[in-house]
């Protein structure tokens, strides 16, 4: 893992023009955000600029925020079994917007065999429970990039 | 209690063989941890010896069961008498689907029902709201209407069995159809029992399923302590709960002190609507988390039962002695299960009911080791519900009351779970009561600070999660796991579509401007008016937008 880490930081040596910047997004009715404000203390401590959207957000509000922020990635957390209408819907509306090129990711009580299904839909990755902070910080380093 | 020349000897010899003995112990085989301590990170000693208890009073401190301060439990018998009620909390699905389910843990030996509602209607939404797209069914049992409750408990006599039901933001309206149905079945309301949960104060802390601001929410509140009073007075009005405090990542000892913070001002909003405390207070009840850390959660459930009591009489002079015990419920963590090596979440459970059970719980709900991944199958669930009865019958320890009891480890961490508790409510009370620190972010903030703190511990690898980070195995263990079908969704928009068609158009909307007028009319209590509009099959969402329009309603203050 260190040589990863190592290889990641030699590939992108100069500064990145702005910080990345993460909508953290908490779609649907469930009320369970002990995990999205984990992950946002923990990427905005990696020094991402973290945009936090509160509980009970309809696809619509959450890319509207995301346009408005102007995000370079949108990370979804949900735990109420709504997660196969949610994702979908959220990237169908990324596009329609012409922001298709948002890195969408998320995590939450998500079953493993819907994970494929969600990831072939356009999801880049997602993490499940367990997973620790810091490899969810990491994938963000490494994988997102600012869009402009 | 102690001889105090003895305790001041034992504090010497202590003192000797620390230094000298485990000095030279230690020198040899040095701690495994550089620190330790509980799950909530609160440091443990070596040994606990009594003499720091030269203050403890046996009878001050603990009383006899059923007896002030009821320290080692609110009944004379505990378990010996009866043993405590085996409540799972169930619902998925269709109000069909979760009947069935209902029955079949009744005849597996359950002895209370206890309702798990889905998303939308934990937030006051029909399963045809736009809002509900997606998670119809998902997280709990789909309740629009009376019709849903009638399917619901179709044949389950409910002046017999006690329902327990998960609902805040919604639950005067939930409860309405409740006691619609109990009608329906030819029972008075005198002889309904069971509990709704209606805490809405730990909803802004942790739970969120929320849909008005404080105010009126508390106002909700009282009509229904007041109503309930009067009409149904077997009803647990309010189960307030540290549960889903802790679940968001609380300590027990914020778990402890919010939890009875939040009792307080319910206390209080009643005191100050007028109703005498010894008439609502006796219905009051608790409901608890049983996390990982075992002698830690005793000590937590016996300091609640001993704080409670000398908060109802000294500060709020109840005169009855049932407004003095705390009677609670118990259910383990389910943040403490891990998705990884699933099988080993029975042991978790197993070990944490036995805490709520030494803790002197009234009623008990054991997880399903897959409920890191789905709800639970009916085969998980049956072991969970095994895990009580293997407890209460084979273990021995339901025979004698507060077996820990005297226990100088326990004592010491109850004193101290008390005393750490009481400095957060002094300061609550400081910020002029829970709903005023609740609107400076005070609670949502210290809960989340110790979530955070905790993730690092375990990703820092100072707290052990067998199976996460420590024990991994490559292979995973498959579970089977439930699946809620498409078309729940389908069939539930239709039925209440169907509903508002065959109802009495004209009474509905009778009783849902009666409703609003009395929503803007102080001292006007909404219960009868709820129940009113439930019997004439007027939606959840239409009694909760009504609502919405003269209460408003709470969203998120996102802090992070």
């Amino acid at each position: 893992m260190a040589t990863a880490k190592g290889k990641s930081v030699a590939a992108t040596p100069k500064k990145a023009a702005r910080k990345v910047r993460i909508l953290v997004g908490k779609p649907g009715l469930d009320g369970h955000d002990r995990g999205a404000k984990i992950i946002a203390r923990a990427l905005r401590d990696a020094g991402v600029e973290v945009i936090y959207t509160g509980l009970h957000q309809t696809p619509e509000m959450i890319v509207s925020a995301a346009a408005q922020e102007d995000v370079d990635g949108i990370g979804l957390s949900i735990l109420s079994g709504a997660h196969n209408y949610l994702f979908p819907r959220i990237l169908q509306l990324l596009r329609e917007k012409k922001m298709g090129d948002v890195v969408l990711f998320g995590g939450g009580i998500i079953p493993d065999d819907d994970i494929p299904k969600l990831v072939k839909k356009g999801v880049d990755r997602v993490f499940t429970p367990g997973t620790p902070i810091q490899e969810i910080v990491d994938y963000v380093n490494e994988r997102i990039r600012p869009r402009k | 209690m102690y001889d105090r020349k003895k305790l001041a000897g034992i504090a010497t010899r202590r003192k000797k063989w620390q230094d000298e003995e485990l000095a030279t112990s230690l020198r040899k085989s040095p701690p495994r941890l550089e620190r330790f301590s509980t799950v909530s990170d609160e440091e443990i000693d070596l040994l606990y010896t009594p003499d720091p208890l030269s203050n403890f009073d046996c009878e001050e401190d603990l009383g006899f069961p059923g007896q002030y301060p009821y320290t080692r439990g609110v009944q004379p018998t505990m378990y010996r008498g009866r043993l405590w009620t085996m409540r799972q909390f169930a619902g998925f699905g269709s109000a069909e689907d979760t009947n069935a389910r209902f029955k079949f843990l009744l005849s597996q030996g359950q002895t209370g029902l206890s309702t798990a509602f889905h998303f939308p209607t934990l937030m006051g939404y029909d399963s045809d709201s736009p809002r509900a797209r997606g998670e119809v069914g998902m997280c709990g049992v789909a309740v629009d209407s009376l019709k849903d409750m009638e399917i619901l408990f179709d044949g389950i006599p409910l002046d017999k069995v006690t329902t327990s039901m998960t609902i805040n933001g919604p639950a005067a309206m939930v409860f309405a159809m409740y006691l619609a149905v109990a009608e329906k079945q030819g029972v008075p309301f005198r002889k309904v029992g069971g509990t709704i949960q209606n805490d809405i104060l730990k909803e802004y802390i942790a739970q969120h399923s929320w849909i008005f601001p404080p105010e009126p929410s508390m106002r909700i509140i009282t009509d229904i302590l007041a109503y309930c009073a009067d009409n149904v007075p077997r009803w647990n009005t309010i189960s307030i709960s540290g549960y889903h405090i802790r679940e968001a990542g609380s300590t027990a000892v914020q778990e402890l002190a919010f939890t009875i913070a939040d009792g307080i001002a319910y206390v209080q909003a009643g005191i100050d609507a007028g109703i005498p405390v010894d008439k609502f207070a006796p219905r009051l009840s608790y409901f608890f988390n049983a996390h990982m850390d075992f002698f830690e959660e005793i000590a937590k459930y016996r300091a609640a039962r001993r704080m409670w009591a000398r908060i109802m009489r000294e500060r709020f002079h109840a005169k009855d002695e049932n407004s003095w015990k705390l009677r609670f419920h118990t259910q383990t963590a389910g943040c403490t299960l891990t998705a990884q090596q699933p099988m080993n979440n029975v042991v978790r459970v197993a070990l944490q009911a036995l805490s709520g059970v030494l803790g002197g719980t009234q009623s008990l709900h054991t997880n399903s080791m897959d409920e890191s991944l789905a709800l639970p199958t009916e085969q998980a669930v049956t072991v969970a519900l095994r895990t009580q009865q293997i407890i209460a019958e084979e273990s021995g320890v339901a025979n004698t009351i507060d077996p820990l009891g005297g226990s100088f480890f326990v004592e010491q961490l109850t004193n101290g779970m008390e005393e750490k508790a009481m400095e957060y409510i002094r300061k609550i009370d400081e910020m002029g009561g829970m709903v005023a620190a609740i609107k400076q972010g005070y609670p949502q903030r210290e809960v989340a600070d110790a979530a955070f703190h905790f993730q690092r511990l375990v990703d820092a690898g100072k707290k052990r999660i067998v199976g996460l980070n420590a024990y991994q195995s490559e292979e995973g263990t498959p579970i089977p796991l439930l699946k809620i079908d498409d078309r729940v969704e389908k069939q539930q928009v239709a039925r209440t579509k169907e509903v508002r068609r065959k109802r009495d158009a004209k009474k509905a909307r009778a009783c849902l401007s009666a409703l609003k007028e009395g929503s803007l009319t102080p001292n006007v209590n909404l219960m009868p008016l709820l129940v009113d509009a439930a019997r004439e099959y007027v939606t959840l969402g239409e009694m909760c937008d009504t609502l919405r329009e003269t209460m408003g309603v709470y969203t998120d203050p996102a802090m992070f």
